[in-house]
């Protein structure tokens, strides 16, 4: 019973992973980037949702909408004046971009917020669900967060196959130049893949904190890595590859803090990754690419 | 006379001159007092970050493989020299030797992790082998901080995660987990920074302009084609791997000789992300750049102290404009046509007056 229930509060932090990591791994599909910045995008949900319900004592779904929407416009900002004009840059001078837009907003968190970090309010409350005679208690915002990472994860797919804007996204991140060609307008696209990462990263920056109630302007730095290890180690570029390495990474690390050690956990999670990327070059579920001469 | 004269030799030699003349410049200002104690104290970590970023320079500029993990080789260099420096205090009192031998240590050690790294790493490409040196950078982070080292008359001992450490009389801890070294004999001098600077240039131009460098470079720049007429991939990367990871493990060995107190923590992510930063801004490839770069970057925050708790929000602003107009044509064109235009006011102005 222990097993299970370690299993299902790595399944919820795995979620979490998952929701961040599908932000990372389709911003890399279409605007071959690793998006540093992603992480801090989180942090700044996080203070949105923090403020509008300690500050001014909104219900948490007006704190998730208002955290989406901030969220939101300030990746489709970032996008458009940082990344827009290095398009045909070589992918470092992107990066080292990102890193600045990163430095960006955690030092503007901490001149605007300071950098202590304050409480964020219990959300889900602490009620728990017990099964088999209460020997296996599970708490609601366990059960809340795995279902929100499988309602984002099926809305995202349905909308990725389904639609006219993501048969364009896929497009896009196949060939970029044949997709400019059937008309697709790439630019927009690349926005729209944006402004969809970011609204992710602020629903997994309320999940985060439910678990882990501290908000400071350097909470997205180990979530950003995290999960930038989970899309790659499920396969970066591919959705489903992303969901599953998060939830996988979530597991591990809980057990492993759990059964092995909580100071080496960072250390075996890590490991793990180095394992699967030597076993499967392109992580769990990526294409890999046949190189012709 | 020839070969000292053509193009690539002169870039050699104003980089060696550079280096010294700043030394020169450097050592008077703070002989006569005019060197703040602020500067003072960057300079020996201005000179570790040169090297690691030298090293860094062969491994993503002339090698091609993005590396997330340099600070990861200077925390395994830095920690074996205080473990060196420590078990040999008693043994060899002089510090110029004692600084030398530990420098090679370090060296040595981070070269023969970075080829173990290096055997699976290198079969990885582009994106997924920065994560894997990124995924090291912590593991050795991870590991360091919960790794206590003590020495007595009986030898060292050693212990995991927690502290069991049992030592006899006259017996020294030399690293206690997350509080790392404390204590540390300060031996690293400016004149052994630049130095090591100098060594690590001698080390990388010879490497560059040599077979095997260009074989390096040939690899990055079409892998089938290299492959193609006769080049080992793996071996040829390996070279740039293992010697940019000593370079790292040297600089991390200096920059802990340095300080009183070396802590797991000094050498995270973010300083491995700093150490990109200053490559890429001084040039893929050019070393004279990460040089000038690094000291620039380095001294930047101070420079801005007074301007406070908005220093580092500029700097941020700082690097993500010049990354902009370093790489964008039309932000580049309203740059230079900022200047074209100024110069056309004044030139009208002058037409103007007479």
């Amino acid at each position: 019973m222990a097993f299970l229930s370690y299993l299902f509060s790595g399944l919820s932090l795995g979620s979490v992973y998952a929701i961040i990591a599908l932000g990372y791994s389709m911003v890399y599909g279409i605007a071959k980037m690793l998006n540093f910045a992603h992480g801090d995008v989180i942090m700044i949900g996080a203070y949105i949702s923090y403020f509008v319900m300690a500050s001014f004592g909104l219900p948490v779904y007006v704190a998730v909408i208002a955290a989406i929407a901030v969220c939101v416009i300030l990746g489709v900002t970032i996008e458009r004046f940082a990344y827009k004009p290095l398009r045909q840059a070589p992918s470092l001078a992107v990066l080292i971009t990102a890193i600045g837009v990163s430095y960006f907003l955690q030092n503007g968190a901490q001149l605007l917020w300071s950098s202590s970090a304050k409480m964020y309010p219990s959300v889900f409350g602490n009620g728990q669900l017990h099964l088999f005679d209460g020997q296996l208690s599970i708490s609601y915002l366990t059960i809340i967060t795995i279902l929100v990472c499988i309602f984002v994860m099926v809305c995202l797919s349905l909308f990725i196959n389904r639609t006219k804007t993501g048969s364009a996204m896929r497009a896009c991140s196949e060939d970029k130049g044949a997709a400019t060609l059937m008309g697709i307008n790439v630019n927009r696209i690349i926005s729209i893949t944006f402004a969809i990462g970011s609204g992710l990263a602020a629903i997994a920056a309320v999940l985060f904190c439910a678990q882990y109630p501290a908000v400071s302007p350097t909470l997205g730095s180990m979530p950003g890595i995290k999960a930038f290890t989970a899309a790659v180690f499920g396969g970066i570029g591919s959705i489903p590859g992303a969901f599953l390495g998060g939830l996988a990474l979530g597991i591990i690390e809980t057990l492993t803090k759990a059964y092995i050690s909580t100071q080496l956990s960072d250390a075996i999670v890590f490991a793990v990754l180095i394992v699967v990327l030597l076993i499967k070059p392109t992580g769990l579920l990526g294409k890999k690419i046949r190189e012709k001469v | 006379m020839k070969t000292i004269f053509d193009k690539k030799h002169i870039s050699r030699t104003t980089t060696y001159l550079l280096v010294i003349v700043a030394y020169i410049v450097l050592t008077i200002l703070q002989k006569t007092g005019n060197l703040g104690s602020l500067f003072s104290g960057l300079l020996v970590p201005v000179c570790c970050f040169i090297v690691a970023g030298i090293g860094l320079n062969l491994n993503v500029g002339i090698s091609g493989e993005l590396n997330l993990g340099q600070a990861g080789f200077m925390s395994v260099g830095g920690f074996t020299g205080v473990i060196v420096s420590g078990a040999l205090s008693t043994m060899i009192p002089n510090g110029i030797i004692r600084l030398i031998i530990v420098i090679i240590c370090g060296a040595i050690v981070a070269g023969i992790f970075g080829y173990l790294i290096g055997i699976p790493v290198l079969k990885l490409q582009g994106d997924y082998l920065a994560i894997v040196t990124l995924a090291f950078g912590q593991i050795i982070m991870s590991l360091i901080n919960n790794l206590y080292i003590g020495i007595d008359k009986n030898g060292f001992q050693v212990s995991f995660i927690n502290n069991t450490l049992e030592l006899g009389e006259g017996g020294r801890v030399l690293l206690s987990g997350p509080m790392g070294a404390n204590g540390i004999d300060r031996i690293a001098t400016f004149t052994a920074g630049i130095i090591l600077v100098l060594v690590a240039l001698a080390i990388v131009y010879n490497l560059m302009y040599s077979r095997n460098g260009r074989a390096i470079m040939a690899t990055r720049d079409n892998r089938i084609a290299a492959e193609s007429i006769g080049i080992h991939v793996a071996n040829t990367k390996m070279l740039a791997f293992v010697t940019s990871a000593s370079l790292a493990g040297a600089a991390g060995a200096l920059y802990g000789m340095n300080f009183s107190t070396l802590m797991p923590l000094n050498f995270d992510f973010n300083s491995s992300i700093l150490i990109l930063v200053y490559v890429v801004l001084g040039g893929l490839g050019n070393m004279k750049g990460t040089i000038i770069s690094t000291a620039i970057l380095m001294v930047l925050p101070e420079l801005l102290r007074s301007l406070q708790n908005y220093r580092m929000i500029i700097y941020a602003i700082i690097l993500i404009l010049i990354m902009l107009v370093s790489n964008n044509a039309t932000a580049k064109e309203k740059i230079s046509g900022l200047f074209k235009f100024l110069k056309k006011n004044k030139a009208e102005g002058v037409e103007a007056n007479e």
